[in-house]
């Protein structure tokens, strides 16, 4: 039975959860000891995996390589060390050719505590992601944790194959916190949940077509998302993205003075946009099967 | 015995590595902790510990961010668990 | 009481065509619209795509947008023809309406875009000229198969305000690291021994460019470059165990 929350485990937790039973083996482990020198120059707490912990397995006995941020570790944050075993892990999947590589996003985005070591370690992540899906590697994005996908592992999602979201997850570039920081509260106000998840949740990504799939919080709902992910993924061509950048110009010409994703929402001809939120999964997805965005 | 590791060192938490160890059947403890002066405080957890678990020839190792005794007794119990193959899976 | 993030004014900005005519003595037809640079160059007696941005530009969705379009027609229209992004960004727009519209996706694009673009063949070029920051740099110069920097450009992932904030590290510390910290300054020159930046264009920017054209490879050798320079020890051993450890 796989009903644990997803929201709530540990990324070894997930791997476990989603993956087929028994079939995961962990690659450079804790026992490794691959801690970040940059946290420990600032006497801060370090972790044996540096907060990411990845692997083979198989999902529905297909070979799969996985990585899970941890997102209790430094916010999930992208240090040296951290995107150096997903930079590998990718690598790695242009040699062994798996059905897909699984990124479970849970990430502030850059490890500000490593600062141009870990800028410099997304961007070889996003580079890694790309040279991956041009060698035709599926690459899937799984975004549902506490972390959420922000900053540089934003833009890392948006070059992945395919993007799995839960509800709980948020996906963006800017944190909320960076964007009141800037600009004010006026500007938005972090501490407000439902203004946070109408702008950068699962279900309204999912409505502006930013996330492939949307799935219930639960190991299940996950690992079935995945599975269905890895069925469809986009390839990485000119005519697509001559396709995607004309969907978000359309984007920017329907939506361009919409104020709130309520906005958005009434656009689309959502009856109550104040609902959505409130609407269970598998209903929220049948009414939004006529409404996505074009 | 393969290492096994529980735990998060997130803020409050901490994570146990244990592996086994050729200590001629002592048990070792890393403990990397960031507040200074709680020496007896882990001594006492130690101690507590061994009187719940017999354990020889394995290295146990901590990462640390600040959690209470409480805790740390918690993941090592549940270090030790995962280490004999007693758990949920 | 907020901190702006926003950083120094386009009165202290590099002069971009100054930049370019010491790019391109050969002769160029670079173009400016708001804040976006688009046209072509001439270098060793091949014509070079530019594409790129100006006074400290900040990324939101139209012109990360146009960025992408501009690079696809290249892609489309001169199969082949070098690339080069000219870059001067105080990173991503920090606007609630630019994330409710998915800036991600549209920054994302002019990497996949460029990706696109090494596959079919084209030399990607980037150069950082004043400011390179956060998502604004990801998306563009350090997407490219080499970045060159200025001597005076500055490169980081944030200011230290914000920093201070979100670490909860004292911004004095940040301000003390920032000083003699290879992995905390902004200097390019860390970036160049920390495997990033390839090397500093100083003195004929036409023959950097050449040199830059001649050195551009599909492959991310980023994380070796650090290794054989010291500036980055860890990343490219560790992603080597990860890829081929049995």
């Amino acid at each position: 039975m796989r009903h644990r929350s997803f929201y709530e485990a540990t990324a070894r937790q997930r791997i476990v959860e989603i993956l087929d039973a028994h079939s995961f083996a962990e690659l450079v482990g804790p026992e490794q000891r691959t801690v970040s020198p940059h946290m420990q120059a600032l006497q801060l707490p370090v972790a044996f995996d540096d907060g990411v912990v990845v692997g083979r397995g198989t999902l529905h006995t297909k070979p799969v390589l996985i990585a899970a941020q941890e997102g209790g570790f430094v916010g999930g944050a992208v240090g040296e060390v951290h995107g150096a075993k997903i930079v590998g892990l990718l690598e790695r999947a242009r040699r062994e050719r798996p059905a897909a590589a699984l990124l479970l996003i849970d990430s502030g985005g850059v490890r500000l505590h490593e600062a141009n070591a870990g800028l410099i370690a997304v961007s070889e992540i996003i580079r890694a992601i790309l040279a991956a899906r041009s060698d035709g590697v599926t690459i899937i994005a799984a975004i549902g944790g506490a972390s959420g996908c922000f900053g540089g592992m934003g833009i890392a999602a948006a070059c992945c194959s395919a993007v799995v979201m839960s509800e709980e997850g948020r996906l963006a570039l800017s944190g909320p916190e960076v964007i009141e920081t800037a600009h004010g509260v006026e500007e938005f106000d972090s501490r407000d949940r439902a203004l946070v998840w109408r702008t950068m949740g699962g279900k309204y990504r999912y409505l502006l077509e930013d996330c492939d799939v949307l799935v219930d919080g639960d190991m299940e709902g996950f690992r079935a998302g995945i599975a269905a992910a890895m069925e469809a993924p986009q390839s990485l061509t000119l005519e697509a993205l001559e396709r995607e950048q004309a969907m978000l110009a359309r984007r920017l010409q329907i939506f361009g003075s919409s104020r709130d994703g309520r906005d958005v929402w009434r656009t689309l001809g959502w009856p109550n946009p104040e609902t959505v939120p409130l609407v269970p999964t598998d209903v929220f997805l049948a009414q939004a099967a006529a409404l996505r965005a074009a | 015995m393969t290492p096994r590791v529980v735990g998060v060192v997130a803020s409050g938490n901490l994570e146990v590595l244990i592996e086994p160890a050729t200590l001629d059947g002592a048990c070792a403890f890393d403990i990397d902790t960031p507040a200074r002066g709680f020496a007896r405080v882990w001594q006492a957890v130690i101690s507590d510990f061994f009187a719940r678990h017999r354990l020889g020839d394995v290295r146990i190792s901590i990462n640390d961010n600040g959690a209470t005794p409480a805790t740390v007794a918690l993941r090592l119990d549940q270090a030790v668990e995962e280490y004999r193959g007693v758990s949920q899976r | 009481m907020t901190a702006s993030l926003v950083t120094s004014t386009q009165g202290d900005a590099v002069d971009w065509r100054s930049v370019v005519s010491r790019l391109f003595p050969e002769g160029h037809d670079i173009v400016q619209d708001g804040d976006l640079l688009t046209g072509s160059g001439r270098c060793g007696g091949e014509t070079l795509a530019v594409v790129g941005t100006i006074h400290h530009a900040a990324l939101g969705v139209e012109i990360s947008l146009a960025m992408a379009q501009y690079i696809l027609k290249i892609v489309r229209e001169y199969p082949g023809r070098p690339l080069l992004l000219l870059i001067d960004t105080q990173g991503q727009r920090l606007r609630q309406r630019d994330e409710l519209l998915g800036i991600h996706r549209y920054v994302a694009l002019i990497s996949k875009a460029i990706q696109v673009a090494r596959d079919r063949g084209h030399r990607v070029i980037g150069l950082v000229y004043d400011q390179g920051v956060s998502g604004g740099i990801l998306a563009s110069a350090f997407s490219a198969d080499v970045c060159g920097a200025l001597p005076g450009a500055e490169i980081r992932v944030m200011n230290l305000p914000a920093m201070a904030r979100i670490t909860r590290i004292p911004e004095e510390q940040l301000r003390e690291l920032s000083r003699k910290s290879p992995v905390f300054a902004p200097d390019p020159h860390n970036y160049v021994q920390m495997g990033a930046v390839d090397s500093i264009w100083e003195g004929d920017l036409a023959q950097c460019l050449q040199d830059a054209l001649n050195r551009a490879q599909a492959n991310d050798h980023r994380a070796r470059l650090a290794l054989e320079r010291g500036g980055r020890l860890l990343a490219g051993r560790i992603a080597r165990r990860v890829a081929d450890d049995a």
